[in-house]
């Protein structure tokens, strides 16, 4: 027997319209606070990083991470908290990377991650700086005289899944009217596991990455790179869309590093350098100008990054140039004036 | 119906109050979600993630490496789902089958007289079910099919099969004009079977005569076709697979991916089917194979009508549930690369489209589909082989 009349019922729908709307008012105030002052306020960096790539992200026998990538977690370290060793490392496939980046599980992502339209935009994310001019190349077996990327039509082909690599990888094959058997994996090490059992001819990936799982291979001589660059491979930081003041915080950090390359400060000069009257290394150092003022941070944040990591030269070099297992020559990531397309807009 | 005491107000009626809790409790229920959703809705546009379905249209442009459907670089993301389902029932419709089969052949042999026989049966049964799934399929895919040739030192069977490590290469058959006709003879037999079958069924019923159904049925099914297949003059030829630059071309290619992904899938979840099919076989009364026996009915058709019809109604339920399992370990296939709907749709498309939330809803709702169907299938048939009280 009904006793709930109709007036009732309306007076429930008003009411739950208007709960409705207070909740909808919760979840507005809710949005996201600035990435900076979380992370001040916190006291610790979160950074997304790869599950393990030699000489990009990867851990040591003692546990402690290294790389470019995680140089490039350092530095925001340094700039915000003054302490590179407040920073946890979260170790992401490329598959579980932009979710963790857009949920805000980690602040920054620094994985090698391909700067496109598609994620620059759809992907609500930013590319604050790119840490390393790639392109994509392939790595076969020596013993399949195999000479050049041409030739490699029916070829079985590891390739990390989620990657625009893929893509390109397609494009590549139909363009050239070959085919291909893609056989995809989850994370670099079981992609190369598949190419060292024989399971594909053929490896493909960014071709920095590709030297870095060379030396992990059991007898890196077996492998060779072919000639062919099949694409453009801008890797770098990046953060979550529509958070300009984090933004800007990990775009200068790395300008700071390329901008003390090209002045010539190093991790190991830095502190001579103060007492320099050279007006540009005055203000790249925070004596002089803006200081830290206009991102928000405490003046010496420059100062922190060169002295802690080093400038980018010095980055480079003991990740994955000449003084790493993977000798990856400077290339189109040297300084602008010195043949290379690394760039640091003036700081002033 | 009672007329409700006029003194009592109309909330203290425990009708009304019980209808009153439940629409309360529903109207919560729908907030709860409806404030998810929304809110889900609001951080997204606030971050410029784009959302909806138009993503299915677009061009997917990477490759999959098995594809039962026909699927190029230029098909679209929809495609794709398509070809990571097809995939993900081939291994499961494929998983069901063998495990099942083997199941019931290793519990039956639990139950053997033979002593090492039954031992074996035990030793496979507590060995595989008790190892995690993902490690069984690390073990076959890494441990047991790496250790197969390449394409060029491959292992054959004339020129007609080749086995390395890139996986198992048959000939392919190319039907040619007049093919339907064989087909149809396969399909008329069947009928005739069908028929005999019943036909056989009621004159035994009628005389206690019996009549020679599986060797006729066998006589029928292979005279009547091989009859039609010559009188058309042989259509159907083979493709061979020859090995031509990296690999095999042509014929029908197994890839090592599938075939572990169904070896680990088969071996685990027979070892638990073994002890299900045990359990229902020792839940029969031993008192119905005495009976039987004093009948004089052979042994094996003590097992085949006495025992297992009715060890069925215990088994039937708990086989539901293997075989839901089944379905869903399937999608550990992404551990080792088979392209099935976590690999491909759930895991390439949703990180080249980065629309998280689509596509993991649409992967669930294939799942529970799946699962329900099945579900509702044993349900059936459990309804139909229980015990008939008249």
């Amino acid at each position: 027997m009904l006793l709930i009349s109709k007036r009732d019922i309306l007076r429930m729908k008003k009411m739950s319209f208007i709960m409705v709307a207070v909740f909808l008012m919760i979840s507005a105030s809710l949005a996201v606070a600035g990435t900076l002052d979380e992370v001040k306020k916190r006291g610790q960096l979160v950074c997304g990083v790869s599950t393990g790539l030699p000489g990009f992200s990867a851990t040591d026998e003692k546990g402690v991470w290294k790389g470019l990538d995680v140089d490039g977690c350092k530095i925001i370290a340094a700039a915000v908290l003054g302490d590179i060793s407040k920073i946890k490392y979260v170790p992401l496939n490329s598959k579980e990377r932009f979710t963790a980046l857009q949920s805000g599980e980690i602040d920054l992502l620094v994985r090698g991650t391909t700067w496109t339209l598609h994620r620059d935009t759809a992907l609500g994310l930013n590319f604050a700086a790119t840490n390393y001019y790639d392109g994509q190349g392939f790595m076969v077996k020596k013993k399949l005289a195999v000479k050049s990327a041409k030739e490699l039509d029916g070829a079985a082909i590891c390739i990390q899944s989620g990657t625009t690599t893929e893509l390109n990888l397609a494009d590549y094959f139909t363009e050239n009217k070959m085919k291909y058997e893609a056989v995809v994996f989850d994370t670099h090490d079981q992609t190369m596991q598949g190419f060292e059992a024989g399971r594909c001819d053929v490896l493909t990936s960014d071709q920095s990455q590709l030297y870095g799982l060379r030396t992990h291979m059991k007898n890196p001589a077996e492998a060779v790179m072919l000639p062919e660059i099949i694409s453009k491979e801008p890797l770098g930081s990046v953060v979550r869309q529509g958070d300009d003041e984090w933004f800007n915080v990990v775009r200068w950090s790395f300008y700071a590093m390329l901008n003390a390359e090209e002045m010539g400060v190093t991790s190991k000069n830095v502190d001579e350098m103060k007492k320099s009257t050279n007006p540009n290394i005055r203000r790249l150092l925070g004596l002089e100008g803006d200081k830290g003022q206009s991102l928000n941070l405490p003046d010496d944040w420059s100062y922190q990054i060169i002295k802690q990591v080093g400038n980018y030269g010095e980055s480079f070099e003991r990740n994955v140039g000449m003084d790493s297992p993977l000798k990856i020559a400077r290339g189109l990531n040297a300084q602008w004036n010195k043949g290379g397309i690394q760039y640091g807009p003036p700081m002033r | 119906m009672t007329k409700p005491v006029k003194t009592t107000a109309w909330w203290n009626n425990a009708r009304n109050r019980a209808l009153m809790f439940q629409i309360l409790l529903g109207s919560a229920v729908f907030l709860f979600f409806f404030f998810i959703g929304n809110n889900a809705l609001h951080n997204l546009e606030q971050r410029g993630i784009t959302t909806g379905f138009a993503f299915l249209k677009q061009k997917a442009g990477f490759g999959i490496i098995q594809s039962l459907i026909p699927y190029t670089e230029a098909s679209t993301y929809a495609r794709t789902f398509v070809v990571g389902l097809v995939n993900t029932l081939l291994v499961s419709a494929m998983g069901i089958v063998c495990a099942t089969i083997l199941g019931f052949i290793i519990g039956v042999a639990r139950l053997s007289s033979n002593w090492l026989i039954s031992k074996m049966a035990a030793v496979y049964i507590e060995i595989f079910r008790n190892l995690p799934l993902l490690l069984q399929i690390f073990f076959w895919y890494f441990a047991v099919l790496r250790t197969l040739p390449s394409p060029r030192n491959s292992m054959h069977l004339g020129e007609w099969a080749f086995l390395n490590i890139r996986g198992v290469y048959i000939p392919r058959p190319i039907y040619e004009q007049g093919f339907g006709w064989v087909t149809g003879a396969i399909i008329i037999s069947i009928a005739a079977i069908v028929i005999l079958k019943r036909w056989a069924t009621k004159r035994q019923e009628n005389t206690g005569e019996q009549f020679p159904v599986l060797l006729t049925s066998l006589g029928i099914v292979t005279i009547l076709p091989t009859i039609a297949y010559f009188a058309t003059g042989t259509p159907l030829h083979w493709e061979l697979p020859q090995l031509k630059g990296f690999n095999f071309r042509g014929g029908i290619t197994v890839i090592p991916e599938l075939a572990a992904l169904l070896a680990a899938l088969t071996v685990y979840t027979a070892s638990l089917i073994a002890e299900i099919v045990r359990s229902g076989i020792l839940s029969v009364s031993h008192g119905q194979t005495e009976a039987a026996r004093a009948l004089g009915v052979r042994q094996g058709k003590i097992l085949r009508l006495v025992i297992i019809p009715q060890a069925m109604r215990v088994i039937i339920p708990q086989m539901t549930s293997q075989y839901l399992n089944l379905v869903k370990n399937s999608s550990l296939a992404a551990a080792i690369g088979y392209p099935d709907l976590v690999s491909v749709f759930a895991g390439t498309t949703l990180n080249q489209t980065g629309q998280a939330i689509e596509v993991i809803s649409m992967t669930m709702a294939v799942y529970l589909t799946i699962s329900l169907t099945i579900s509702f299938f044993m349900n059936w048939y459990n309804a139909r082989i229980l015990l008939k009280e008249r």
